[in-house]
């Protein structure tokens, strides 16, 4: 782009430059409109999506306004939050044609990287609002509660120069610094010596603002515990629930210094981030105390918004969620938790979360710490260990009885093999295929072992083992399946050994069918909706001789043949591959390399991820509507506001249940009715609200979501192999190969 | 764990070359009544490794007379047919475990299911 080169060169170059930018532009919007239901339009607007200059990908408000505001007046810029685009609208639409020739293909530096902005025009702009969260039941934010003295009183009351702490909390604790006044809370028991009160009692400074506290009602009587965090720029705490047995009901954390975002985890998978102001006082009860986890995920930057934060205090402000976000940089933040030991036994109402009633102290409601995606072999294979085996194992009878209707076009597969043909099922779980086509020989192998005890029980021939290494003869099989496997893998090396060591079970020309789940789950949304319609005319119609028990979670449930034929002209036939445009999907990757916990039932927006499931014990039965559903429903009616309950079972598309967490969970986000994902998301997940106060546990399961292309290039990459087809099924990739 | 099953197994250690066809060493072994299906049952030789089945048959005292080699014209020959649907898929490894030939590794069958897991170092 140095002007001063040749001629001729520059030209061709330009045009060349030119041309990848119009490809580009192109890409990002198939993408848009595929990923996030945003059509753009070629006829110029006074709006424009900006693609990749989205707070997503680490662009400030800041840093595109600045840009956007060099082609002319800008009306109003929208970043939705964890998006990798935004919407600007100019005052005119000259100046978002000139923003559209001088900006395209143009970098934008942010910090230490660079993102390359594609604009493209909108009719309108679609997510002009975010819906506010509503904060978590009983949880209750005071903005300015100590003045700007009072700030300045406490923290000088602190001495970190001389820590009571014992050596080992210190080691544990290495990522902030802590002090405890009153009683020490020990991080290696996750409980408080009751017996062993510290010398120090709590700092006389804190004594004026706590009778505040009292006063104001936030708490019945004075605290007898304080505990003092530090964290600098970057350091946080992972979730958790504090000890029930430790301390009593109300906690109240007085935040000073820096602001940040606290994170409230339900055990339903229900995330609500909140924004804590300097002086601010954070006043824990009930569910948001007993059953909600709550951590700072260790960060330089918060997403927060940006109206000023000096609004008019509200006790019950949902300072969750704004519309206009920005990245805000983190200082150095001191917290205050005041609480008060308790004595008895705790009786509280979430026993799951209670280790005064059984549970274990670490709840499960998120993974203590999300593990980062691995950097090695042994990490991924720990990784799987812990994030797919032992969770099936776990999960094996409840996971089974949702999982037996087998999808339409595997059994096409199977149904087409010759009669005598030798199949293995790798990774066969309770065997639900193996006996699709009984003039087959079919063996099953999976990892877990609960699993192949099912299979065992009901007469198939299986074995324990692992898809990376079957104890099964090289060239014995005229076909192999494996069928929602190979995205259990963590990394790209393992999962191409999984294909490789799949194909060398197949004799030349064998086939081999593999299923994996797609990040793309918009392909299938279309035909949810189908799906759903139907569900709509026949509410609740589950009559017997449907197999669709599965219901949401199966491709094609019993939905017959038109719906499988309607299928196939949507996806297979469509052979224009769109890639994603670089960047703009993987972005949202970069959260500080922790894997992400999946909502169910949203669309993705990662590919490593880990996605709940929520463990219903007696196995049998499956959504919403069942005697268990109804029970749960009247329980709800004492505990929350009737507002909620009478959303829970109107709506058809949102299914309470959160056993959505299929193997593949195929239907996922056959609700979303876009535009908009995350309004979507929002809206769902505050129709879902909490459908039981007495929460199911919850395992996590890791997946890699494959991207369109990344299964049939992952395949290509073995020898001898030729992809026969590939196709989309409700979710998931799919590709037919045979090895030569 | 049938027979048919066990003609499809092989030791998968580390190192092994010739990790076919693996030892039964059987603490229980039972005997069910399947139907007998001539075509399947022919169809089903073709993919066996005979000696194999006659060796494992032999190791479970279930071998009634089979042949070391198969016979020709066997898919015309019903009482052979039956005697191989008897080793095939009648016969059954309750519990016991599975021995790799070359390396000695036992895996366990437990409940008729062998557990072929091996460990990090074996892999």
């Amino acid at each position: 782009m140095d002007p001063s080169v040749d001629n001729k060169a520059d030209v061709v170059r330009r045009s060349k430059e030119e041309k990848k930018v119009l490809r580009k532009q192109i890409k990002a919007s198939h993408t848009l409109l595929k990923h996030e239901g945003i059509s753009t339009t070629s006829l110029p607007t006074k709006s424009l999506v900006v693609a990749n200059g989205g707070l997503g990908n680490s662009v400030s408000r800041e840093e595109l306004s600045a840009v956007l505001k060099e082609m002319g007046e800008v009306e109003t810029l929208v970043m939705p939050s964890h998006k990798p685009y935004a919407f600007v609208t100019y005052r005119s639409e000259e100046s978002a044609r000139k923003a559209h020739v001088h900006l395209n293909g143009q970098k934008l530096l942010c910090g230490d990287n660079s993102v390359t902005l594609y604009l493209i025009f909108v009719d309108s702009v679609t997510c002009e609002e975010e819906v506010s969260v509503p904060l978590p039941e009983g949880l209750v934010l005071v903005e300015d509660f100590v003045s700007l003295e009072e700030e300045a009183l406490l923290l000088a009351a602190v001495d970190w120069s001389h820590t009571n702490d014992d050596v080992t909390a210190q080691k544990a604790l290495k990522h902030r610094r802590v002090k405890h006044y009153g009683f020490e809370f020990r991080y290696d028991i996750n409980n408080v010596d009751k017996d062993k009160p510290l010398p120090a009692g709590l700092p006389e400074e804190c004594k004026p603002i706590l009778q505040r506290c009292v006063k104001n009602r936030h708490m019945d009587v004075m605290p007898d515990q304080l505990t003092v965090n530090q964290y600098e720029s970057g350091q946080g705490i992972p979730p958790h629930v504090d000890t029930h047995s430790a301390f009593e009901d109300t906690i109240m954390s007085l935040s000073l210094g820096a602001k940040t975002v606290m994170e409230f985890r339900h055990p339903n998978g229900r995330v609500v981030p909140v924004l804590l102001p300097g002086r601010s006082l954070l006043v824990m009860k009930g569910q948001s105390r007993y059953l909600w986890t709550h951590g700072i995920t260790p960060r330089k930057f918060d997403m927060v918004p940006t109206c000023n934060p000096q609004s008019p205090a509200d006790a019950t402000s949902d300072s969750g969620i704004h519309r206009n976000l920005t990245l805000s940089k983190r200082g150095t933040r001191t917290s205050f938790t005041f609480r008060r030991i308790r004595h008895e036994p705790c009786h509280c109402a979430f026993p799951s979360a209670c280790d005064s009633q059984g549970a274990s102290s670490v709840p499960s409601t998120s993974p203590p710490s999300p593990p980062s995606l691995p950097g090695c072999h042994a990490d991924a294979a720990r990784l799987e260990e812990k994030y797919v085996h032992r969770v099936y194992n776990t999960i094996a009878s409840h996971f089974s009885s949702t999982r037996h209707s087998p999808w339409p076009r595997v059994c096409h597969f199977l149904s087409s093999l010759p009669p005598g043909s030798v199949l293995a099922d790798v990774g066969c779980g309770n065997g639900k295929y193996l006996g699709v086509n009984p003039e087959v020989i079919a063996v099953g192998c999976d990892r877990s072992s609960a699993l192949i005890q099912i299979c065992a029980e009901r007469g198939f021939q299986a074995f324990v083992s692992d898809a990376l290494s079957v104890p099964l003869r090289t060239a014995s099989c005229d076909a192999c399946i494996s069928i929602a496997v190979i995205h259990h893998f963590s990394t790209q090396e393992r999962r191409l050994a999984a294909v490789r060591e799949l194909l060398r079970l197949l004799k030349p020309g064998g086939r081999a069918l593999i299923y994996v789940w797609a990040f793309e789950q918009e392909y299938k949304q279309q035909k949810s909706k189908y799906l759903k319609d139907c569900n709509k005319e026949h509410p609740g119609n589950r009559s017997p001789n449907n197999s669709m028990s599965e219901d949401s979670q199966t491709p094609d449930g019993n939905k017959s043949k038109h719906a499988d034929r309607h299928l196939e002209d949507d996806s297979e036939t469509h052979t224009e591959t769109h890639k994603p445009v670089d960047n703009i999907s993987d972005v949202s990757n970069v959260t500080d390399g922790k894997l992400s916990v999946h909502m169910n039932r949203t669309a993705f927006n990662t590919q490593d991820l880990l996605v709940p499931w929520h463990l219903k014990k007696g196995g049998g039965k499956k959504e919403g509507e069942s005697a268990e559903g109804a029970k749960k429903d009247k329980r709800k009616d004492n505990s929350r506001p009737s507002s909620l309950n009478s959303n829970s079972d109107s709506s058809p598309g949102f299914e309470i249940s959160s056993t959505s967490a299929s193997r593949l969970d195929t239907t996922d986000c056959k609700s979303k009715p876009s535009p908009s994902g995350d309004t979507t998301q929002v809206s769902s997940c505050s129709l879902k609200s909490e459908p039981e106060s007495v929460p199911p546990p919850v395992f996590h399961r890791y997946y890699h979501v494959f991207q369109q292309g990344e299964l049939e290039q992952l395949c290509v990459q073995v020898a001898g192999v030729k992809v026969r087809s590939s196709y989309h099924d409700q979710g998931n990739w799919c590709v037919i190969l045979e090895k030569e | 764990m049938k027979l048919l099953t066990h003609n499809m197994l092989t030791s998968h250690v580390k190192g092994v070359t010739n990790g076919y066809p693996l030892l039964i060493k059987a603490t229980e072994v039972k005997v069910n009544d399947v139907e007998f299906n001539p075509e399947f049952i022919s169809r089903m030789i073709p993919k066996l490794e005979w000696s194999a089945l006659v060796k494992a048959a032999e190791e479970l005292g279930h071998r009634q007379d089979l042949p070391g080699e198969l016979v020709p014209e066997y898919e015309k020959n019903e009482e052979f047919l039956k005697k191989v649907h008897r080793a095939l898929v009648e016969v059954e490894v309750v519990e016991g475990c599975l021995q790799c030939p070359e390396s000695g590794r036992e895996f366990p069958i437990t409940k008729g299911i062998p557990n072929m897991l091996l460990n990090e170092d074996e892999v």
